[in-house]
């Protein structure tokens, strides 16, 4: 066990550190682009660099690098403000299902536009129907030679009015158990037929769509897997999608609070003079610690080449919570003043607000706690009248 | 970088394991419930056999002069089991203050007993309800002789020395001093958990001996507390995952409304987040262990992190499984009470989670003074 970085590991971070010190981009540089453009010129810098995804393999633009550079590189990485977000799904998601399940061809035509920041992903699994039930889906492709004919509806589907490609899980056959019928593809976002509209969020803000397919013809060079077995595929989306919503960096963290708490006065004394709060957070900066620590220890198991399992359900039920409540918490330190949404205390205003969005995104802690309970623990299944009876057949209540 | 015990100390691991499966199982931990003895002397000289004891203590004090990775997989496992010996007052309070802050005649008078387990040694400290601290000691150093009370000595009956904290000799503050059995008396206490037996102490014109600078022993006792909690944390972790083992089991064979209720979600939940609280406790765990291994700077904030959230973990856990077994939960004879008992114990012993919520933010606001 050693904490520190072993002399090749030093030198690499080194590399790295110099790299990124002259080649982040400046304020100036970004100033007039929007947040897409900045991401995209980000990541081509890194690509052509060779910086990009380097833990991928260099045939695919990836550098061949280990899980323990991987993690040297983010640590690097996350001391900027970067534009990485727009990225999260396509390469942190999408990529690695074509990693696992694509064929070569799909993989050598697919994973290197992703590592430039040429093409931007989306994740379509969510329908109005089915959330934490995602296996319930009823977007219907129907085989017409080799083109599949989509017609449906998806749901919460971030980035969809800018992404170039979507992951997809539909029904391809209704006549069997749930589980059975799905076959996963992907998809050209400027395919005929589909329809983007944004949602609003509580925060006013729109990042995430519904969208709407009226006979979207989709290629069967697109399938990844086989027909039928669309949720095996899923599964794989969603363990990197855990993995990557868990390490995510965004809200409220321990250090704010710490120095908001050090600022904001109590009767005359520095608020974390009170014992309330500092016993609040000592607990969030023991949740935030150890996040961290079974985040490291997760990459021993990824650099022996284990995909990322139902642990990781961990870091987004956890992280998602802790967030919510900083936020509410550094409100109430503001007190009467919590409620203004001004720029000194966006970070807390805007994380109330977001918050909720991440205990449900991509499974709700109640989905979260059922995987650990039930595939780490191995305890039994609820009942389900679902169970084995033809998708078709199964009560609906409509 | 590497986030993982090495293959020796697995082995250890699984060493430790296989012993305490067939020495220490619940029934010898409810004989020394049920019965007078304060511990189980047979398993203490088995463990003294192995050089559990002798672990960190240099070789040439009769010790292994293994590192802090192996005393805390050994923690882990003892923990686990609930094993009813003095270890924790011995080796990780005792026998680190000899180590570190005593002279090398005291060292060479009492580390080779300590390794091989023929002496055990405690820490004697509070006097009083609610949180020690070094104004509300009372017990004094005259003349080289202690005079005073302690309560809540752990082991303070089996112990053959107690290190003391007393207001020093020259009124600058507190020290620590090593008194003899022979040289106090003692009553023994019943306590939250009787497989650790606990004492009152006292001390009339003692014979003792300082340990390390007079008017330091505020801060010997606080870092000697750092290197602990780390050790303590292992036991707890241990402990954790026993009790969320046995709750695991409980539900998948007890049926309720014809399934077993670990179908049921709301036993699933408590199950889970039981699970969530001692991975992140365990994870603590790992940086701790590696701070103290290598004496970082960083040990105060990573011990307080591990104590706080191991002392959670573990609360958590036993208290919810009882609940998961319902009445026969709350029973003398079901074991469920074993480790509610030996949680609480291991919580405060080393003083209470608010107080270590306390300790983690001033080692906070410390590293930010340095920084």
């Amino acid at each position: 066990m050693d904490f520190n970085d072993a002399p090749a590991e030093a030198s690499f971070r080194k590399e790295v550190r110099e790299w990124l010190h002259q080649n982040v981009p400046t304020k100036n540089e970004l100033t007039s682009l929007n947040e897409i453009q900045q991401g995209k010129l980000w990541q081509r810098r890194k690509f052509d660099a060779g910086w990009a995804c380097i833990r991928w393999p260099a045939q695919y633009g990836g550098r061949d690098a280990s899980a323990i550079e991987q993690v040297i590189w983010g640590q690097e990485e996350s001391k900027y403000d970067l534009p990485v977000d727009i990225f999260d799904i396509g390469i942190g998601m999408a990529a690695p299902t074509l990693m696992h399940w694509g064929t070569d061809q799909q993989k050598q035509q697919y994973l290197p536009q992703l590592a430039s920041g040429e093409h931007i992903w989306c994740q379509l699994f969510s329908e109005p129907i089915a959330g934490s039930d995602l296996a319930g889906i009823r977007s219907r492709a129907i085989q017409e030679g080799d083109v599949w004919v989509l017609n449906g509806q998806k749901i919460w589907t971030s980035g969809a009015h800018y992404s170039d490609f979507g992951i997809i899980v539909v029904r391809t056959d209704p006549t069997v158990p749930k589980h059975e019928g799905l076959t996963y593809f992907f998809i050209d976002m400027n395919s005929p037929g589909i329809d983007v509209k944004p949602i609003k969020q509580i925060s006013g803000s729109s990042n995430f769509n519904e969208v709407f397919f009226r006979n979207v013809k989709i290629p069967d060079t697109n399938r990844l897997g086989a027909v039928g077995q669309g949720w095996q595929v899923s599964i794989t989306t969603l363990m990197n999608e855990r993995a990557v919503l868990g390490t995510g960096g965004g809200g409220v963290a321990f250090k704010n609070l710490f120095e908001l708490a050090s600022q904001l006065m109590i009767e005359n004394r520095p608020a974390i003079d009170d014992s309330q709060v500092r016993s609040a957070l000592a607990n969030w900066y023991c949740q935030e610690s150890g996040l961290r620590y079974t985040g490291y220890r997760a990459i021993t198991a990824l650099s022996r080449g284990e995909t990322p399992g139902p642990e990781h359900s961990i870091s987004k039920l956890v992280g998602a919570s802790k967030i919510q409540d900083m936020a509410s918490f550094a409100l109430d330190l503001l007190e009467m003043a919590g409620s203004l949404a001004t720029s000194e205390q966006a970070r807390y205003f805007d994380s109330f607000l977001n918050s909720p969005g991440y205990r449900v995104a991509g499974g709700t802690d109640e989905i979260m706690l059922n995987i650990l309970a039930e595939r780490v623990l191995g305890l039994p299944q609820e009942v389900r009248v679902d169970k084995g009876i033809p998708f078709n057949e199964v009560p609906t209540g409509s | 970088m590497n986030f993982e015990f090495s293959k020796e100390h697995d082995l250890l691991r699984e060493q430790a394991r296989a012993f305490l499966t067939q020495h220490c199982p619940t029934t010898v931990v409810r004989k020394i419930l049920e019965g007078n003895d304060p511990f189980d002397r047979d398993l203490w000289r088995k463990v003294a056999d192995l050089g559990w004891l002798a672990t960190v203590i240099p070789e040439e004090y009769g010790g292994l002069g293994l590192s802090y990775y192996e005393l805390a997989v050994i923690a882990e496992e003892l923990g686990r089991v609930l094993a009813p010996i003095p270890f924790s007052s011995s080796v990780y309070l005792a026998a680190e203050i000899i180590l570190r802050d005593s002279t090398p005649a005291q060292r060479r008078r009492w580390l080779p007993q300590l390794a091989n387990g023929e002496a055990i040694g405690t820490l004697a400290f509070a006097e009083n309800l609610g949180r020690p601290s070094p104004q509300n000691i009372k017990t004094v150093a005259r003349n080289g002789k202690i005079t005073g009370r302690k309560i809540a000595v752990t082991d303070g009956d089996v112990a053959d020395f107690a290190i003391v904290l007393v207001q020093s000799e020259k009124g600058n503050g507190t020290s620590l001093y090593c008194v003899e059995s022979r040289e106090f008396s003692h009553e023994t206490v019943d306590s939250i958990d009787p497989t650790r037996s606990h004492a009152t102490l006292e001390f009339h014109d003692s014979c003792g001996e300082l340990i390390g600078a007079d008017g330091h022993g505020w801060e010997m006792l606080n870092a000697v507390f750092d290197r602990a909690a780390v050790l303590f944390a292992w036991e707890q972790v241990g402990g954790t995952e026993s009790t969320l083992k046995q709750a695991t089991e409980y539900a998948k064979s007890r049926y309720a409304f014809g399934r077993p209720i670990g179908s049921f979600q709301a036993i699933k939940y408590k199950l889970a987040n039981m699970y969530v609280k001692h991975t992140l406790a365990r994870s603590n765990c790992y940086y701790g262990t590696w701070t103290l291994a290598g004496d970082h700077a960083d040990l105060p904030l990573a011990a307080a992190t591990c104590r706080v959230s191991a002392i959670q973990a573990y609360y958590y856990a036993t208290k919810e499984n009882i609940q998961t077994h319902g009445g026969m939960g709350f029973t003398w004879e079901f074991d469920c009470q074993l480790y509610y008992r030996r949680a609480k114990f291991l919580s405060l012993n080393l003083g209470s989670e608010h107080w270590w919520q306390d300790r983690l933010i001033t080692a906070h606001e410390q590293r930010n003074l340095v920084a």
